[in-house]
C-alpha cells in the first residue's frame, strides 16, 4: 500500500524496537522486542558459496522443531565483512560472533546459546597469531579500525525488509529533501561535501550533479553504474547485497536534484545474488510509494529500471555503459560531450557509481561537514576496499580516506600469512599500479596513489607477497586489458597486444634490456592515444612495475630467471643429490619422464639419488610437490 | 560466423512460442536488445544463429546489428554448455593464489580448453572473471556448487562427483 510520510515514520518507529538488541544506534523506542535473542547469518556472495543458506535453513529447521519460533528471529543479512572468516553467524544481544560454521555446528548453538544463554566458545572466531578467541565482531582488530558509512547498513538489516532500512532512518534523507530542500540546495550540500566518484576516477560528485541539473533538456536520466568488472573487486556488489535501498534512496535524490523521473541501474549479470536483491527492494519500494508517480504524495515522480550487463569490462566506462544500455556493443564514444550534456538515448545524464550513491543519503541527514570531516584535505570521507590475495583477513574494510595502507594490511588485514614478507599491494585493478614495501606508509588517498603511480580505482586492494612475480601479475593485468579491449581505436586494440608480446618475451626470457626501453615507449604511446579510460591506463601496472620492480624485469632479461619462480620457461628443477633418499617419487610422477636414476648413493643413503634432465622438463612443479624431503628446488 | 559447436540445433516449438512471447513484449522497450538476448539464452541456454534470427525478426533488426551485439559481450554465447558447467575463477584475488594451476589441472582432466564442451556435452569449461568469492580464493564452480580454497589435486575428486 502507498505510504504517506507519516505512515513510514510510524514503520520506523515501530521496526527500531525489533532491532534494537542489534546494538548498531541507539533507539529510544520504549517498546521491547518480544524475541529474546537474534540470529545474523551473513548472505553475502563468499558466505552464501560456503553454503550460508543451508545454515540458515538448519537453524530455522531446529527452532520450529524446538518451539523457538517466538523467542529467537532469524535474519539473513548483506556481507559482514570479513570473508575469509565465512561463513560467519552473529548471534544478538550477546554479539557472539561465530566464524567458518557448518551446518553441523547449528545444532551446539540452538542448545547451548539460544535455550541455554551460554555462548559457545569453540565456534567463537580466533584472531591473531595467538588465536585468541573474540566475543565480538565489533571487538576484532579487522572491525574496530574501520569507519563504516557506505556499508553502515551491511551485515547489521534484512536487506530484503524495506522496514529495516527504514529503521535505520532509511528515506528520511529523501522526505528532508523533497519536503526541506530545494534542487539547488540539494546540490550544494553534496558540493560542500567534497564527495568525490567511488567508481576510481575522483571526479567531484557535486559538480557532476550541477552541470546536470543546468544542462538543457526536457527529459533526464539517473544512471547507477554497478558494472564492477576489476578483478578482485567487491564493494559495489556488498552494497548491493547487503543495503540496496540506500542506492534507491540515493538516486531518487539525485533525481530531485537534477530533474529526472527516471533512472537506470546498470549491473553485471555475474551477481545474481545482488540483482535479486535489488529487484526486491525495488518492488518494496515502489509498493510503500517511495518510487514511481507522486511519491509519499509529494508530487514527485521517480521510477527505477534494472538492466544487466553481460560480461564486458569496458561497459565500466560510463559512455560505453551507456551504449550498451542502448542495447548496443558496449563500445565508449568520444567526450566531449559529456553524458552531463548528452548521456543516455542522447539526453543530460548523471552517472555515479554505487558506493558514491551509497553516501548520498547519510549527508544529506547529517550534513556536509560531518562527512567532510573524514578524509584528507582533498579527499573527504571514508573509501570502501576489498582486500584479498595474500591476506590473512580477506574481506571487505571501509577507512577513512589518508589511512597509511600499513594499517589496512597489518591491523586490519592481519598482516601475509605463512610468515611471508609483504611485498606490493595492487590497487585499482588492471587500470592500477602495484604499491611496494617501500611504500607502505602511503596514506590512501586520490592524491597520494596518483603520485605514486598508482590510482585510487574502485577498490581492489590486492596483497601480494614475496612469492609473486612481479612481471606475471604486470602481465595478468595485460591479458585482462588485451581480452577486454573493445576493439574501436587502434592504439589500445593493438597497442595492448604488441605490449603483451613484448612482457611474454620478458617472461620467456628472449627478451633484451632493448625490449624494457620499447615497452615503456610503448606504454605511453597507448596513454596518450587511446579514446577511453581502459586504454589510457591500460599500461600503468606495466609502467609501475618497471617503476619499483626494474630488478625482476632485468633479472629476467639478463640472468634469465624468475625471483619469485614463478615464469615456467625460467625455472629450472633441481634435485639436490645429498637429500634424495631414492625414493623414486618424483620419477614416478614426473608425465615427461624425464627424470632418472643415478649412481651416486648419499651418505648415510642406501640408494641412488635422481637427476632432472632439464631439456625434456615441462616444468610442471609435479616431482617437488611429490618429494617428501624437500630435496627438490626451483629457481 | 565464428567457430560453432558442431552439436546441432534442437530447439522446440515451445521454446520458439515463449521466445516470441517476450520479445513482443520487449519490442516497445528502449534498448530492448540486450534483454531480448539475455532472455533467448535462459530459454536456449545458447545463442545459436537459429536463435539470433528469430530476435532480429521480431525486434525488427538486421542479423547482423543482433550478431554484432551477440559477439561483443563475453556471456552470450553461441557455443552450447556443457550439462555441467565449469567454471575456474582467473579474478586477481584466485590468480596470486594459484588458480592458474586449477585450470590447467581441469583441462588436462578432460581433455578440453577453456571456452570448449566435451564431445559427450557433459561438461564445459570456462576461466571466469572474478566471481566475487575471493575469501574462498582459489575457487572453481560446477553449475551451482563452489568449491572454494583448493589445489590441482582436488579437481579429480570434484569432478568425480558429476561423473
Amino acid at each position: 500500500m502507498k505510504k504517506t510520510v507519516q505512515d513510514i515514520n510510524l514503520i520506523r518507529e515501530k521496526t527500531q524496537s525489533r532491532i534494537a538488541m542489534r546494538g548498531h544506534g541507539s533507539f529510544d523506542t520504549g517498546e521491547v522486542s518480544h524475541y529474546k535473542r537474534q540470529v545474523l547469518i551473513c548472505g553475502g556472495t563468499g558466505c552464501h558459496s560456503n553454503k550460508s543458506s543451508q545454515i540458515l535453513a538448519e537453524f530455522n529447521r531446529q527452532i520450529k522443531e524446538k518451539g523457538l519460533e517466538n523467542d529467537v528471529l532469524t535474519v539473513m543479512t548483506g556481507c559482514f565483512g570479513l570473508c575469509a572468516a565465512g561463513p560467519v553467524v552473529i548471534v544478538y544481544p550477546e554479539g557472539a560472533f561465530y566464524s567458518r560454521m557448518t551446518v553441523e555446528d547449528v545444532t551446539e548453538i540452538v542448545d547451548e546459546h539460544l535455550i541455554k544463554g551460554n555462548i559457545v566458545e569453540r565456534l567463537l572466531h580466533e584472531e591473531g597469531e595467538g588465536k585468541e578467541k573474540v566475543v565480538a565482531l565489533s571487538d576484532t582488530n579487522f572491525y574496530k579500525k574501520q569507519t563504516r558509512v557506505a556499508l553502515r547498513n551491511c551485515g547489521v538489516i534484512d536487506p530484503e525488509n524495506i522496514d529495516e532500512y527504514i529503521a535505520y532512518d532509511g528515506y528520511q534523507a529523501l522526505i528532508k529533501a523533497l519536503t526541506t530542500m530545494d534542487r539547488q540546495e540539494v546540490i550544494d550540500v553534496i558540493l560542500k561535501s567534497g564527495l568525490r566518484g567511488r567508481g576510481g576516477a575522483g571526479f567531484p560528485t557535486g559538480r557532476k550533479w550541477q552541470f546536470t541539473k543546468d544542462a538543457v533538456g526536457d527529459i533526464k536520466y539517473v544512471c547507477c553504474n554497478a558494472d564492477e568488472g576489476d578483478p578482485g573487486a567487491f564493494m559495489d556488489r556488498s552494497v548491493l547485497e547487503g543495503d540496496p535501498h540506500a542506492v534507491l534512496e540515493a538516486m531518487s535524490i539525485a533525481g530531485y536534484a537534477i530533474g529526472a523521473t527516471q533512472g537506470y541501474i546498470y549491473v553485471r549479470a555475474e551477481y545474481p545474488i545482488a540483482v535479486h536483491r535489488l529487484k526486491v527492494a525495488i518492488k518494496q519500494a515502489k509498493e510503500y510509494g517511495l518510487l514511481g508517480e507522486n511519491v509519499l504524495g509529494l508530487g514527485f515522480n521517480f521510477d527505477i529500471e534494472i538492466r544487466l550487463g553481460a560480461g564486458a569490462f569496458v561497459c565500466g566506462e560510463e559512455t560505453a555503459l551507456m551504449t550498451s544500455i542502448e542495447g548496443n556493443r558496449g563500445e565508449p564514444r568520444p567526450r566531449p560531450p559529456f553524458p552531463a550534456i548528452k548521456g543516455l538515448f542522447g539526453k543530460p545524464t548523471l552517472l555515479n557509481n554505487v558506493e558514491t550513491y551509497a553516501n548520498v543519503a547519510q549527508i544529506i541527514l547529517k550534513g556536509a561537514d560531518w562527512f567532510s570531516s573524514f578524509g584528507t584535505e582533498k579527499s573527504k570521507g571514508t573509501k570502501v576496499f576489498a582486500l584479498g590475495g595474500k591476506i590473512n583477513n580477506t574481506g571487505l574494510v571501509e577507512i577513512p580516506m589518508g589511512t597509511p595502507l600499513r594499517k589496512v594490511i597489518e591491523d586490519i588485514g592481519g598482516g601475509i600469512p605463512n610468515g611471508k614478507k609483504f611485498k606490493a599491494a595492487q590497487t585499482g585493478g588492471p587500470s592500477g599500479g602495484c604499491i611496494p614495501a617501500s611504500l607502505i606508509d602511503t596514506p590512501i588517498d586520490y592524491e597520494s596513489l596518483i603520485s605514486i603511480g598508482s590510482m585510487m580505482g574502485s577498490g581492489g586492494l590486492i596483497v601480494m607477497d614475496e612469492d609473486n612475480c612481479m612481471v606475471d601479475i604486470a602481465k595478468f593485468f595485460l591479458e585482462f586489458t588485451v581480452d577486454e579491449s573493445c576493439g574501436k581505436c587502434t592504439a589500445c586494440r593493438v597497442g595492448t597486444r604488441r605490449l603483451l608480446e613484448l612482457l611474454t618475451k620478458v617472461t620467456e626470457g628472449t627478451a633484451t634490456m632493448e625490449t624494457l626501453d620499447e615497452m615503456e615507449k610503448l606504454c605511453y604511446y597507448i596513454k596518450d592515444n587511446s579514446l577511453c579510460g581502459l586504454g589510457q591506463t591500460a599500461p600503468n601496472p606495466v609502467l609501475s612495475t618497471l617503476r619499483y620492480f626494474r630488478d625482476e624485469y632485468i633479472a629476467h632479461v639478463k640472468d634469465k630467471k624468475c625471483p619469485a619462480g614463478v615464469c615456467k620457461k625460467l625455472l629450472q628443477f633441481k634435485i639436490d643429490k645429498d637429500k634424495c633418499i631414492g625414493c623414486g617419487m618424483c620419477a614416478r610422477n614426473c608425465p615427461a619422464s624425464c627424470i632418472s636414476k643415478t649412481d651416486y648413493i648419499a651418505e648415510g643413503h642406501k640408494l641412488p639419488s635422481y637427476e632432472i634432465d632439464s631439456t625434456k622438463c615441462v616444468k610442471c612443479g609435479a616431482c617437488m610437490a611429490n618429494c617428501k624431503f624437500h630435496a627438490i628446488s626451483k629457481g | 560466423m565464428a567457430k560453432t559447436s558442431g552439436v546441432p540445433f534442437n530447439g522446440t516449438k515451445e521454446q520458439e512460442e515463449k521466445l516470441r512471447a517476450k520479445l513482443h513484449e520487449l519490442k516497445s522497450v528502449q534498448g530492448g536488445l540486450m534483454p531480448a538476448l539475455q532472455e533467448a539464452q535462459e530459454i536456449y541456454g545458447y545463442l545459436p544463429k537459429e536463435v539470433q534470427i528469430i530476435v532480429a525478426e521480431e525486434l525488427g533488426l538486421s542479423l547482423s546489428e543482433v550478431y554484432g551485439v551477440v559477439s561483443f559481450y563475453s556471456q552470450f554465447t553461441i557455443v552450447p554448455k556443457g550439462k555441467y558447467k565449469i567454471g575456474v575463477c582467473l579474478g586477481t584475488a584466485c590468480y596470486v593464489k594459484g588458480s592458474g594451476d586449477i585450470l590447467a589441472e581441469v583441462e588436462k582432466v578432460l581433455g578440453i580448453s577453456a571456452g570448449q564442451i566435451t564431445s559427450d556435452a557433459k561438461f564445459s569449461i570456462d576461466a571466469t572473471r572474478c566471481i566475487g568469492c575471493c575469501g574462498l580464493a582459489p575457487v572453481m564452480t560446477v553449475n551451482d556448487d563452489v568449491y572454494g580454497r583448493i589445489t590441482p589435486k582436488d579437481v579429480n575428486g570434484i569432478l568425480a562427483k558429476y561423473n
